[in-house]
């Protein structure tokens, strides 16, 4: 009973760190409509900040107010970081589709990994204990840390001086009036850049707050802004964007389930242990789930507003001119004559962005046609991966029953994720198709006696009859090209007309007789198919499988090649994925710096080219056009 | 005090404005008659710098306002009534009053909530009330006495009758009318006439985004034709 008390203790301290940083997503996310991936970042940062000024203050024997004090001047330096974020680069794209506000976030997510390498190392940093609090209280005969004691009171003394300040301030009503109505609140005077501003500058701070009061509890490391955004995606989601009421609530929920999950008992599932204690993200996609399905705006959520002014009208898809299908047949009959030119490195990278091309196309057949964005299309890609790695490792199968179990297991979890995620649209479906990207990412990196963990599993190669460079190279061209040409038909196919009707006018396509739901969801499955047989192929070619393959960088990847390609042209994400994946073989070759200057680039084609590469040059080919006539 | 001057004004390819011009003198009550879609919203929209003019000149106290931002404009002394009502539905009333306050304006009549709910009786009542819990009627006084908390030199309001029950309209005129009196000018887009008899000095018609006719509400009573062709249904 009394460890009951306790467990529930931690759910609660454990809560409030959460909140924190959601707390500041949500808020953002409710004024600028703007999904802020640095968020996580600015939450690391505040941890990484506050080590050093905790430890500089105490030098100077400021005792106590070393330890407070460094960890509020942190979060006001990382707020401060935020508003410089949000005047350079955010007030630039508040116009931008939302994909590209999240692409560009996660622009400054990876300068901020490089910098903050380049600052403070690669090694773990353990802070300081918080001074006057080191010790523990007895309660009910167990022992329970002052220090978390502190926290569960600071979570709900946030709540209440954030809602002091939206419903007893000017300002607070102002931010409110601006989550309803950002139009209507200009036209009465307000300038919405200084609020915008502030409001950064507020969620940064909490961020970074949630950051450096985590310093008694855990190491400062390098993978937690990642780490801490997928869950407060999730809080966020579950809560309500925009509610930050709900987001207490969605961490309250969602730590105690996982506080009180360390007593289910470890089971068998087909001779395989299962430790669900061990799984940390489950319980958060259990509430996602039952939340979304009940509640498809999260707890304290409203439907986004409809005010808006009305986004731009997709461009047609028109059939193919000859001359692209004659550059099309060209570059085929280049791709089967390249290994009599080029050596064994030649082929592998050759086969490598094959692979990533039928990758682009799967998400290009969702996003473009489908209306849907995915944040999170590396889990199908992992899921194929580790379904042939499985195959394989643990049954000794042959390579092409895991070429054919690798898409069935990334299509049965699109069934299962898609029939949420068809239920949302645009930055909804995003976050959601990223938490469920979270969700395979972390099985697979804890449930470590199926797929081995962080170590990955091992020494899956091909048949003996496809070993050579040249025959594997063949193979995966001949199943990418099939692949990238079965996407292609349906898109030209009644399905792809149903798809796009429904992206365009779900309304006037439900009354002619289209079930969009069903129509999206089937997308959603078809895309999943083909990125998991992408993994398929690309186990096989590196003869192991790694967690990282389903992990969001990973899923960035395929954006930035959709998107440099262009969303709404069918052959632009495929001369996007030869680009990105030219461009960062390069740059891991060249510098060690790799991911600031990738990070770097994708906010300078953010602001360069918000219709893509192929887009950019369809328009300059028709401007060339229209001044012929 | 609001000059506009061959105003084009497209939303995509579509040509919603042609050559828009209008004048309004302080102190006078000018009224915009259309039919639906004729393009009276657009043009307050347009002069409010919510949608962006093309091409034009809008001149608001003799300073050219044309593709300033809203809320510079809005800072000037114009104030925007939005057909649509727009009312904060999960702000109180007091709140929805303070989005709207402004510091009190030289040469333009200074209102406080109080002196607002002397206009608006109803709206005293329901000082706590959230705005989406509202009849339409009340909501659209609400919507009018927040453009008042800014205490503007102008206001621009877009089919303030629409959709109100006869009593309400009734008491919707002699509001307007009542402002008049206290020195505010004011530009109001309606298709019911009658209602425009009733407050207006003058009168634009607009159809198919191009100005049609301007006179005195005398002078378009007195004229039969003109009434048939551009506002009879």
């Amino acid at each position: 009973m009394d460890f009951l008390l306790v467990q529930f203790l931690n759910g609660l301290a454990s809560a409030s760190s959460l909140f924190l940083v959601a707390s500041g997503l949500s808020i953002i996310f409710g004024v600028s409509r703007i999904v802020n991936f640095a968020h996580g970042s600015f939450y690391m940062l505040g941890a990484y900040v506050a080590w050093t000024l905790t430890r500089g203050l105490d030098w100077v024997a400021f005792g106590h107010l070393g330890f407070w004090g460094g960890i509020l001047i942190a979060a006001v330096v990382v707020g401060l970081l935020g508003v410089i974020v949000e005047i350079l680069l955010l007030r630039r794209i508040y116009q931008a589709p939302e994909l590209f506000q999240l692409l560009a976030t996660f622009g400054v997510v990876l300068i901020v990994q490089d910098a903050t390498l380049w600052i403070w190392g690669a090694q773990d940093l353990l802070g300081p204990r918080a001074p006057g609090m080191r010790g523990a209280i007895d309660i009910m005969g167990q022992r329970f840390p002052q220090y978390e004691m502190l926290l569960i009171v600071i979570g709900p003394a946030v709540l209440g001086l954030l809602w002091l300040l939206f419903h007893r301030t000017r300002w607070g009503t102002l931010v409110r009036a601006a989550t309803l109505d950002r139009e209507m609140v200009a036209a009465l005077g307000v300038d919405q850049k200084l609020l915008f501003t502030s409001i950064f500058f507020l969620g940064s701070f909490l961020a970074a707050l949630g950051g450096g009061l985590q310093l008694p509890r855990e190491p400062v490391q390098l993978n937690m802004d990642l780490a801490i955004i997928a869950d407060a995606f999730v809080v966020v989601v579950v809560g309500g964007m925009g509610s930050v009421g709900g987001a207490y609530l969605a961490a309250l929920l969602i730590a105690e389930l996982q506080a009180f999950m360390l007593f289910v008992p470890d089971f068998a599932l087909f001779g395989v242990t299962v430790s669900i204690s061990k799984m940390t993200l489950i319980p958060s996609f259990l509430v996602m789930a039952v939340v979304l399905v009940v509640r498809p705006y999260g707890l304290l959520g409203r439907p986004p507003s409809h005010a808006r002014i009305a986004g731009a009208v997709e461009p047609v898809v028109r059939a193919t001119p000859a001359e692209l299908k004659w550059l099309g047949y060209a570059a085929l009959a280049l791709l089967v004559v390249l290994p009599f030119f080029v050596g064994d490195y030649g082929l592998i990278v050759a086969t490598e962005i094959l692979i990533m091309v039928l990758v682009a196309a799967s998400l290009h057949f969702m996003m473009g046609p489908g209306g849907m964005a995915s944040f999170g299309h590396a889990a199908y890609f992992g899921l194929g991966a580790y379904g042939a790695a499985l195959m394989t490792k643990h049954l000794m199968a042959p390579m092409a029953v895991g070429l054919a179990a690798g898409p069935l297991l990334a299509g049965l979890f699109g069934i299962l994720f898609g029939w949420f995620c068809v239920r949302l649209s645009g930055v909804y479906l995003a976050m959601l198709t990223l938490a469920f990207a979270q969700i395979v990412w972390s099985i697979a990196f804890q449930w470590v006696a199926m797929t081995g963990g962080d170590n990955g599993l091992l020494g899956i190669w091909p048949d003996s009859w496809a070993t050579g460079k040249d025959v594997y190279y063949y193979l995966t061209l001949a199943l990418c090209v099939a692949g990238v040409l079965v996407l292609r038909r349906m898109i030209y196919a009644p399905f792809g007309y149903a798809l796009r009707a429904g992206r365009d006018s779900p309304l006037r396509a439900e009354a002619i007789g289209i079930d969009v739901v069903r129509v999206q969801w089937a997308a959603f499955t078809v895309a999943a198919v083909f990125a998991g047989l992408a993994g398929a192929l690309f186990v096989y070619f590196k003869g192991s499988v790694f967690p990282t393959y389903a992990s969001i960088p990973k899923s960035v990847d395929a954006l930035m090649m959709v998107l440099m390609g262009g969303v709404q042209t069918i052959t632009g994400p495929l001369i996007g994925a030869v680009v990105y994946m030219g461009l960062h073989e390069q740059l891991v070759r060249l510098t060690e710096l790799w991911r600031l200057v990738l990070g770097a680039s994708i906010i300078a084609l953010v602001l360069a080219f918000p219709q893509g590469i192929a887009g950019f040059v369809v328009r300059l080919w028709l401007k060339g056009k229209a001044e012929d006539l | 005090m609001l000059d506009v001057k061959g105003l084009h004004t497209y939303y995509g390819r579509a040509h919603i404005l042609a050559d828009v011009a209008l004048s309004v003198a302080k102190g006078e009550v000018v009224v915009l008659l259309g039919r639906n879609g004729a393009g009276k919203s657009t043009t307050m929209k347009s002069i409010m710098g919510l949608v962006p003019a093309r091409a034009g000149v809008i001149r608001f106290l003799d300073q050219d306002i044309t593709g300033r931002e809203s809320h510079a404009i809005a800072r000037m002394g114009l104030g925007y009534v939005p057909e649509d009502r727009r009312i904060f539905a999960e702000l109180t009333v007091m709140e929805n009053l303070e989005v709207g306050r402004q510091k009190p304006r030289e040469g333009a009549p200074t209102w406080t909530a109080e002196r607002l709910f002397a206009i608006f009786p109803n709206l005293a009542e329901m000082r706590d009330r959230p705005g989406g819990r509202m009849s339409g009627g009340e909501q659209q006084m609400l919507t009018i006495a927040r453009t008042l908390m800014g205490n503007p030199r102008a206001i621009l309001l877009d089919e303030p009758s629409e959709g109100l029950a006869p009593v309400i309209v009734e008491q919707m005129a002699n509001t307007i009318k009542a402002l008049k009196s206290e020195g505010l000018t004011v530009v109001l887009s309606e298709q019911n006439l009658h209602f425009a008899h009733l407050v207006a000095d003058r009168a634009y018609i607009i159809e198919k985004g191009r100005i049609r006719y301007t006179g005195t509400m005398g002078e378009l009573a007195a004229n039969d034709s003109v009434r048939a062709q551009y506002l009879s249904v």
